[in-house]
């Protein structure tokens, strides 16, 4: 355990865990659990392979505490993240906690939403609490199990469709360093089908936060979940975001996860069980760094049984000094024949400063298997841009147009046209233009 | 239109024009020949404004104005249109997305509003009519899948959308069967006006068959060694380029 380079923190969680009265709640015995299991790894080590040049030591080197203080939520803070032409039903939080949500009580039969502090006395949730993410050994989710203080369940019932998407609109804002741990979960039901769109924001005159999300997702026989992230947050921010699928027979779960500039650090997590027959599974992912941004994405899609199918498409855009870091895994389980997986992860550099680590892994124990990776880095078409330019297309508007066409492989695949047009657009508003540069 | 003088630029440090004159009038057709290496796609480059060329000395006067100041995108803006001698394919660019891009640019660049979407349609079926283009261009990416001839017509048909004053050819018969050249060949007299001007730039007199030149002029080593009317490039088909060569090296020896 490496106390040294984070004592500043790690003294915050111990003394956290003595004192705080999280001990005292419904799941104690597994919150002990998790803490002794987190103090056995410690935070990870420079040489973590998984962990490998994602500087997650600079980020739990600096002075974060769990006991920071929150700044109060304006009311006007979640419209940062309103998108255009989507009429959603809309939550937030603050720091992870769920704000008020009893004008969404009982108006859609079959769906819940409860704060964590509620949910942890539900039998329901109780049932899928820390029975998924807590089997990988990823330190930072048995952090999340013991500290959690915040945090959803979303409920859809058997057979329940929800017509509009859900807006979840995180907003992290502090007062002073803060560590908080949001837990949440997402059940979809047998035949159940949503739609749920997480924005990730930071509200202004916020100091620096970690946001540490643990997300269980589990997709019922026949449910469908359509999950976009969409981090546009300050630089002030930092997450770690760990993200666990497990699917049922027939269910459909398509991820897309969008990185915009803004947060300095974000690390995902992303896992998809494939835990049964005829499922299938999608992760798109779109990032567009600045500055000296760091985001890292590390995807596993696990095939444990016959005739499933997953597609997995990154797309990178690296600017001025930032960092990009993806690494795909594929498991093609023994039992798992008939299987059809797909992975590709493009990129493309802008400058001297970017920097891109890609790392496609394909493991198969099944011999009746197709699967395909591939992975390409490149730079910017001086070819292409000319031909535009020669057209009378400006040199700014040529490099959106040949932005969105990098990109528009997966845009396009997204199923709701109304975020497929708010993240085309972030993408044109994140650019780092000619005209700026000059500026 | 366009006013040359003395121009001299160079690639890679390598000196491509050595002094090259030429005056272009409106209405006039131009055909520029010469030999492999004489600087014909320099030439075409240097004034689209390709940046891998170096401008070392000379002017360029396009309608009045010094063209080897502006941007790319402003030549094109002020009327002049390079067809590549290899069109680019940008897979997500849609033709039309593109085409109405350009068109709204250069609309902007005059002051003026953009199209409405029903005329700029109107005016794409129009243009695609006149220059016998009927490739599908919605929903399918800018050149993509198209074929070499395809590729070349399509160029044309941007020329008939953007309606430019000065038009250089580079090429444009490069990797045409017969058919698709008077295709092209056709396309591009469907466009010649009293106002507007082309420079054809072709290594054969085929082309020239098609579209008929009102001067021929003849680069070697960099600058314009002979000029002629549409004769000339009979001449030169006959006798090869040996016999320029020959003559102008002789000068040069003097």
């Amino acid at each position: 355990m490496n106390t040294e380079i984070s004592n500043v923190l790690l003294k915050s969680l111990e003394h956290g865990f003595q004192a705080d009265n999280v001990q005292r709640d419904e799941i104690h015995s597994l919150r002990k659990v998790a803490f002794d299991r987190f103090m056995e790894q410690g935070f990870p080590e420079v040489k973590h392979e998984e962990w490998r040049n994602s500087g997650i030591q600079r980020v739990v080197n600096k002075a974060f505490s769990i006991h920071g203080q929150e700044q109060v939520l304006e009311a006007s803070t979640p419209n940062q993240a309103a998108i255009p032409n989507l009429d959603a039903l809309t939550i937030a939080t603050l720091n992870g906690k769920l704000q008020d949500v009893t004008d969404l009580e009982g108006q859609i039969p079959g769906l819940r939403i409860l704060p964590f502090e509620q949910a942890k006395q539900d039998p329901t949730f109780l049932a899928h609490f820390a029975k998924y993410a807590d089997k990988t050994s990823n330190p930072f989710v048995a952090l999340n199990t013991a500290f959690s203080q915040g945090g959803y369940f979303l409920h859809l019932a058997p057979g329940c469709k929800l017509e509009r998407p859900l807006h979840i609109i995180h907003v992290a804002g502090a007062e002073s360093a803060l560590m908080y741990h949001s837990r949440n979960l997402i059940l979809v039901e047998a035949g159940a089908e949503a739609e749920v769109v997480e924005s990730f924001i930071s509200q202004s005159g916020s100091v620096e936060t970690l946001g540490n999300h643990v997300t269980e997702v589990l997709v019922e026989e026949s449910g469908v979940l359509e999950h976009y992230y969409i981090q546009t947050a300050g630089q002030e921010s930092h997450y770690l975001n760990h993200t666990e699928i497990t699917q049922r027979k027939g269910s459909l779960y398509n991820h897309y996860n969008c990185n915009l500039p803004g947060a300095q650090f974000v690390r995902n997590n992303i896992n998809v069980r494939l835990q049964d027959e005829n499922v299938e599974s999608h992760l798109y992912g779109i990032n567009l760094t600045a500055g000296d941004q760091l985001v890292d994405n590390h995807t596993e899609v696990d095939h444990l049984l016959p005739h499933c199918e997953s597609y997995e498409w990154y797309k990178n855009i690296i600017q001025e000094s930032s960092t990009v870091i993806f690494n795909g895994k594929i498991f093609v389980r023994e039992d798992a024949q008939k299987t059809n997986a797909f992975q590709q992860n493009n990129n493309m550099l802008f400058g001297d400063q970017a920097l891109i680590f890609t790392k496609p892994q394909l493991e198969i124990f099944a011999d009746d298997v197709k699967c395909s990776h591939g992975c390409t880095i490149g730079q910017f078409d001086d070819e292409a841009l000319f031909y535009l330019q020669s057209r009378g297309i400006g040199r700014d508007q040529a490099q959106v147009l040949l932005v969105h066409a990098f990109a528009f492989d997966v845009t396009e695949r997204f199923k709701n046209k109304a975020v497929k047009q708010y993240v085309d657009h972030l993408i044109e508003a994140g650019m780092i233009l000619n005209h700026q540069l000059q500026a | 239109m366009l006013r040359i003088n003395n121009l001299q630029a160079s690639v890679d440090t390598k000196q491509i024009l050595t002094g090259l004159n030429l005056e272009v009038k409106p209405g006039e057709v131009h055909a520029i020949m010469g030999p492999n290496g004489s600087g014909k796609s320099t030439l075409a480059s240097v004034l689209a404004g390709r940046d891998a060329y170096e401008v070392e000395g000379g002017e360029v006067y396009f309608n009045d104005k010094d063209l080897l100041d502006m941007s790319p995108e402003d030549r094109a803006r002020e009327g002049l249109f390079l067809a590549f001698q290899y069109p680019v394919e940008i897979p997500g660019v849609s033709n039309i997305n593109f085409l109405k891009t350009a068109v709204n640019e250069i609309r902007e660049y005059k002051g003026l509003p953009p199209m409405e979407a029903k005329a700029f349609l109107a005016r794409v079926k129009e243009k695609q009519k006149l220059v016998e283009f009927d490739a599908k261009l919605t929903n399918r990416s800018l050149n993509e899948g198209f074929s070499g001839g395809e590729k070349k017509r399509n160029e044309v048909f941007q020329l008939a959308m953007l309606e430019p004053k000065l038009s250089i050819l580079d090429e444009t018969d490069s990797g045409l069967d017969i058919d698709a050249l008077r295709v092209v060949a056709h396309g591009v007299n469907q466009l010649r006006s009293a106002n507007n001007a082309f420079i054809v730039i072709t290594h054969y007199q085929r082309l020239l068959d098609y579209i008929v030149p009102d001067f021929v002029h003849v680069l070697y080593k960099g600058k314009i060694v002979r000029s002629g009317t549409k004769e000339l490039a009979l001449e030169l088909e006959e006798k090869g380029y040996d016999w320029l060569k020959e003559t102008v090296d002789a000068q040069n020896a003097i």
